[in-house]
Parts: C-alpha cells; structure tokens; sequence
C-alpha cells in the first residue's frame, strides 16, 4: 500500500503531480492511499507497491476543470475516486461525461456542489475594515465558514476584485492574505473574527428597507441564503424582527384609505415643464 | 424639515426604489482590479449578496437618488401627489455608500434610479455625474445599471451609456390605454424611441471604424424594462405578446414583471390589492420558455387568455397538446424534448450528448438532472413503462398546485 499525504496548501497541485507519477509507475487505484495534511499511520504502509507498466495521463479538456473542482470537496475518498476516473479515462474505459458511472457521476456532482460552495464564499463574505491611520492601501478582514475546504479555489476571485486594498479572509481550513498585490496561503492559527464596523449600520438601514413587507416569501430566501450562513453576516439579525413584523405592515397598508393628493402636489407640478 | 442624515436618506430612498423588480449584475465588459490601480470587477455571472424575507436577492445597491417628482403615476410610491417623506441624496454621498458597500463585499455595484426632479434633462444629467465621478475619481470597476428618463436628451443617453454597464426604461404598464390612464404623463412612444435609440447606440459601438478603432463602450450588459402587473386589465397573452416585441425589437437583455404591489398611501384612482405574486411567478415561466424553450408566445397563453395558475407553462402546453405525446427521448429532435415536462435545457444537452454513445435507459434521466415525476407521463425509453396514460382524465389534477398553496403569502 502506497500512502500519498497532499500537503494542507497546494492540495489540488499536489495531487495532480502525484497522480500524474503513480500512472507512469503504472500504480493501481487499489494500491495507494491518499490522505491531505498531517501524516497518519495506515497499517498496510510498508507494502512494496505493485508495478506494473505505467502510462502518462492524458485528459479531455473539460475533464480538468471538473476534476479539480471535485478536489476540493469535504468527501475523504475524493482524491482515490479521482486516480481511478482519470485512469479509466485515460485508458479509454470510461467515456467523459458518462453519467451511468456511479463514480464519474459521484465526481460531477461534487464538482457542482463545490461550485455553490465557492459562488456562495464570493457572495457572503462580509469584510470589516482594520486600517491603519497612515496606511497607504486601506485594510479589510472577514471570518468565513466554507462546507468545503474551498479557500485557494474562492479567493483569487477577491484578488481581481479588491486589488486596491489589503485584505484577509479567514476560514477554520486556510486562511487567505492579500497584502500590496500578493495572494499568500497560510494554516488558519485562530479563530479570530474581526471587530463589527461602523458602516454595517448602514447595510442592516439598507437591508431593512429595501425589504417589502407585502411579498414575504421566506422560504425563497432560506432557499439561497440557507441559515448557516447567517451567524456570519451583520444583515441577518434583522431577519427574524422583519418576518414577524411583515404581515401587519402589509394589512396596514392595504386597510389605509386611499388619501387625498399631498399639499404640495400643485407647487411641485408647477415646475413640470410644458409642451411635451 | 431639518436636515437629514445620511441614515435617513438611505431608509427612505431604498424604500422607494424597491417596487423596481430588476437586480441583474451579469455580463457585460469583463473587468478587474488586479492591477491595483482601482476597485472592482464585473463580467461573468453576477452574485446575489442578499436575500431579503420577501425572496428577492440583494445584488446591487439599489436606491433612488431622489423620490420627489413631478409626475403622478397612479402606482408610484413617488408620484407627486403622494404623502410619502422626501429625500435628496448629494453625488457625493451616493458615490461614498456605493464604494463603502461594495468594499465590504455588500454588493455588486449600483442600481440607480431617480423620480424626476425640475426636467428630465436635470435629472439625468445628475444620474450621469453619479456615474461619471465613480468612474473616474474612485476607479470604480464594478456594474453600474442606470434607469434612463425617456424624454433626456441624446448626448446624455450617449454619457450614461459611456459609464454605465447597463441602461433600462421602464415601460411601466402593458397597454397603451392603463398608460393613458394611470401614468397621464409618460407617453409609449417616447418610451419606446427611447428604447430603440439605447438599441441603436449598442449597435454602433459595436462596429469597428475602417482603422480598426473600437468606438466608445455604451452600455455593454445591454437595455432591460419592467412591466407592472395587475394594476390594469391586461391578460397575460397580452402581456407575453408584448413581452415578445420588445425583446425582439430592441433587443432587451430581459423583461422584468411586478406584481403591483401595495404601498403607502395609495392612490385613490388604484385601489391596493394582495400583490398578484403567483401570476408573476408564472409570467417569469412563461418568458423562460419563450427565451430558452422555443416556445412563442401564442402557445403558451391566447392573445385574450391568462396562464394557468395550477400547473407551470410547459405543463399546461403539455396537458393540452397530449397528441404530441409520449415523446420517444432516444429519436425526438432537441426541440421535441425542450417541450417535455421535467426536462431542463441542461439535461436535455446530456441526453443528446449521451445518445451519440448509446442507448438511454429510464434509470439515465434521474442523474441527468430531469424532473422525472413530471416527465414520466409524456415519455418512452427502455426500463419505463408507461404506468398513468396520457389518456388519464386525472393527469392534470396530478399536477396542479393544491389550492391551499396558490397564495404564496
């Protein structure tokens, strides 16, 4: 038994180098264990690995994205289900694409569900400012809760867009650093959250009013912005308060009697300008 | 009136811009600020960063730059005749929260919108120096959707274009007489000029000069409109058919419906009712097909006729063409299994993929991602048979939402 440890940062290049090298050594599926981060003893470690002849990898192109997208699952047996699929592939005993392959089909569909994962980093995370009086670039940090250990796929996506400022973003896996144009990895120490900011105020004012009474429809919202999320974001406090409260606005509105025009409805209609 | 803080403002000015339904952040010009010279990027698919309890997703900062306004729409939260508090924001205070918002990782950009104040000529040249200043002073690199005035004059349409990503006008109500009638003075076919001169412009700026010199960007994530619906007697065949000439005509990225909805102090002219929401939900169906689906508008609901509200559109298109049915889903043409039931234009790209390779099997369809339990009666495949024929009276009652769940308060 081969035991391969992916290093905690780098795990998708690593895997990819060490796949690429157990296929030339022509290592069977069956014959390694992968593991990610701190090296844990396997029983059957010490066995001489099996070679046979071996082959490069050669994949469809639309094949990596998915694959590597599949890698950053949560699942533990990601990265063996991924040897075996491009082997397969690779050989030509499996057709890409093929859904009737319990494991491609498994391998797709955590492709997706790390998509949402990463899309949904990209639109919860709420960063709280931290800069110095005299810094030259302002600075911003958030504390994030990915499903999966997504952190170096969602990230350069903050880099394209915060380029201006400073920023870190925090998950329990990786924590994330940009600093004067430079993107860093390192293992998240602590737990640490930001101090709340002033200009959250000013999104919960947003939030709240934005919000119409008349259409509540809270499952629509769960359904996007399911309640895990919501300890880490300074809107969601609101929430409960503004369900409760949505019905007896909505009958309010509806129950007042339509009114008379304002006072100063033929002060301001004087200003209307003529000959349209 | 004192003078109002910035905190005010926003409540005030979000809440009269949020009857407008649109909040589309997606493509356009990619953009970014990798090179760390400005804030943003934009391009691509574009990201909710909200949900709001009414379902709705919070994509952009949407607000009005001011709610006072001379004009007396009877649906408007802002006509000039309502009681509704006042509100003005400075350029300066729109361009701080936009960019403080977007820093924090609030939103997508600005969705910006105004009643009008004096002339639309003053208003929009106000929107415009909104969008000029994020632009050039702050290096603004996310999305900005600016609502046009209809009657401003041509070079501002032209600056708005240069800055904004997307420009849109409301064409507000379906027919010409609910216009007429409860929006005295807007006028269709200023609208519609307007909207054909946004087309025209996007054209131009597409065609390169004889030296290979791109013109000036104007509006690269195109034009959309909303409709408001049930405020006036306009069927949805009505609305769809509508729907279908402008998307045709002026090239619109998208036709937004609202349900008319209830709003402080009403207008005696339109009484409130319960916002028409499931009817919305089913016109939003109804333009997905006619988009993605190849269906045209005459098939999914007559001219004079409404949408069923028991069962979604392809459903009801499915029910009252049973003849068409069962669909053979290893030989029927794309189009044929775009018409089917449960079946989404993603899965049916697999089938078609999957075909070249082999036969399908009932079993295939689950984890291509079909709807099975609302397929099932309009197919055949090996490994299904038929189990409740098309000819079953009960089908439809299969389907249909229980009444119970057609309120969706």
């Amino acid at each position: 038994m081969r035991v391969i440890t992916l290093p905690l940062i780098g795990t998708v290049a690593a895997w990819r180098t060490e796949a690429r090298r157990l296929a030339r050594e022509g290592v069977r599926p069956e014959d390694v264990l992968w593991q990610r981060g701190e090296r844990a003893a396997d029983l059957f470690a010490s066995a001489a690995p099996p070679s046979t002849k071996g082959q490069p990898l050669t994949l469809p192109r639309e094949a990596v994205a998915a694959m590597e997208g599949a890698l950053y699952h949560s699942d533990p047996q990601r990265f063996a289900r991924a040897y075996d699929i491009v082997l397969r592939l690779s050989q030509g005993r499996l057709r890409w694409g093929d859904r009737s392959d319990t494991a491609l089909h498994r391998l797709l569909m955590q492709d997706k569900a790390v998509r949402r994962d990463i899309h949904k980093m990209h639109a919860f995370v709420r960063f709280r400012e931290m800069s110095a009086p005299d810094a030259p670039r302002r600075a911003f940090a958030a504390w994030f809760e990915p499903d999966h250990p997504i952190t170096e796929a969602a990230t350069p996506f903050f880099a394209n867009r915060f380029g201006d400022m400073d920023w870190i973003i925090a998950t329990p896996d990786l924590t994330a650093r940009f600093e004067a144009g430079t993107l860093r990895f390192e293992e998240t120490q602590t737990t640490f959250r930001p101090a709340p900011d002033a200009t959250e105020d000013l999104w919960r004012t947003y939030f709240a009013n934005i919000f119409n009474p008349a259409r509540l429809m809270v499952s629509a919202m769960t359904s996007e912005m399911p309640r895990k999320y919501w300890k880490n974001l300074p809107e969601a406090a609101l929430i409960p308060e503004l369900i409760r409260t949505a019905p007896a606005r909505a009958r309010a509105m509806q129950e007042a009697a339509p009114t008379l025009p304002a006072p100063q409805t033929e002060k301001r209609r004087a200003k209307r300008p003529t000959g349209r | 009136m004192g003078k109002r803080t910035l905190t005010e403002k926003l409540a005030i000015l979000a809440d009269a811009a949020k009857y407008d339904a649109s909040c589309a952040s997606s493509g356009g010009e990619r953009r970014d600020s990798r090179d760390g010279k400005g804030l943003g990027s934009s391009g691509g698919s574009g990201i909710c960063h909200a949900y709001a309890p009414d379902g709705r997703c919070i994509s952009l900062l949407k607000i009005l730059m001011t709610n006072f306004c001379i004009y007396d729409c009877a649906y408007c939260v802002n006509r000039v005749s309502s009681h509704v508090e006042r509100a003005r924001f400075s350029v300066e205070e729109v361009v701080r929260l936009t960019v403080e918002f977007y820093r924090r990782n609030y939103i997508e950009g600005l969705f910006l919108s105004s009643g009008i104040i004096r002339s639309p000529d003053e208003t929009m040249a106000d929107m415009t120096r909104i969008a000029r200043t994020l632009r050039q002073q702050e290096g603004f690199r996310g999305y900005i959707h600016l609502k046009t005035i209809p009657d401003a004059a041509p070079e501002l349409i032209e600056e708005a274009g240069r800055w904004a990503d997307r420009l849109s006008i409301n064409v507000e109500l379906p027919t010409e007489q609910a216009m007429q009638a409860l929006a005295p003075e807007k006028s269709p076919r200023t609208i519609r000029r307007a909207m054909a001169d946004v087309r025209a412009r996007r054209e131009a700026a597409q065609v390169k000069s004889h030296t290979g010199k791109r013109p000036p960007r104007f509006a690269p994530a195109g034009q959309s409109t909303q409709m408001i619906v049930g405020a006036d007697a306009a069927t949805d065949g009505q609305i769809l058919s509508n729907a279908a000439q402008l998307y045709g005509s002026y090239k619109l990225g998208r036709v937004y419906y609202s349900a008319f909805s209830p709003i402080p102090d009403a207008s005696q002219l339109l009484p409130l009712i319960r916002p028409p929401l499931l009817r919305e939900h089913r016109l939003y169906q109804a333009d997905w097909l006619m988009r993605f689906y190849e269906f045209s508008p005459g098939e999914i609901a007559p001219q004079g006729g409404m949408l069923d509200l028991e069962v979604d559109p392809k459903m009801a298109w499915a029910l009252a063409n049973r003849g068409r049915f069962p669909v053979d889903v290893n030989h029927a043409p794309r189009e044929m299994l775009l018409r089917v039931p449960g079946f989404g234009t993603k899965s049916v790209a697999r089938m078609l993929e999957a075909r070249r390779h082999r036969t399908l099997r009932y079993e295939d369809l689950l984890r291509m991602g079909c709807v099975l339990r609302h397929a099932q009666p309009f197919i055949t495949l090996p490994g299904w048979s038929r189990a409740p024929g098309l000819d079953d009276a009960h089908l439809r009652a299969r389907f249909a939402a229980k009444p119970e769940q057609l309120s969706l308060f």
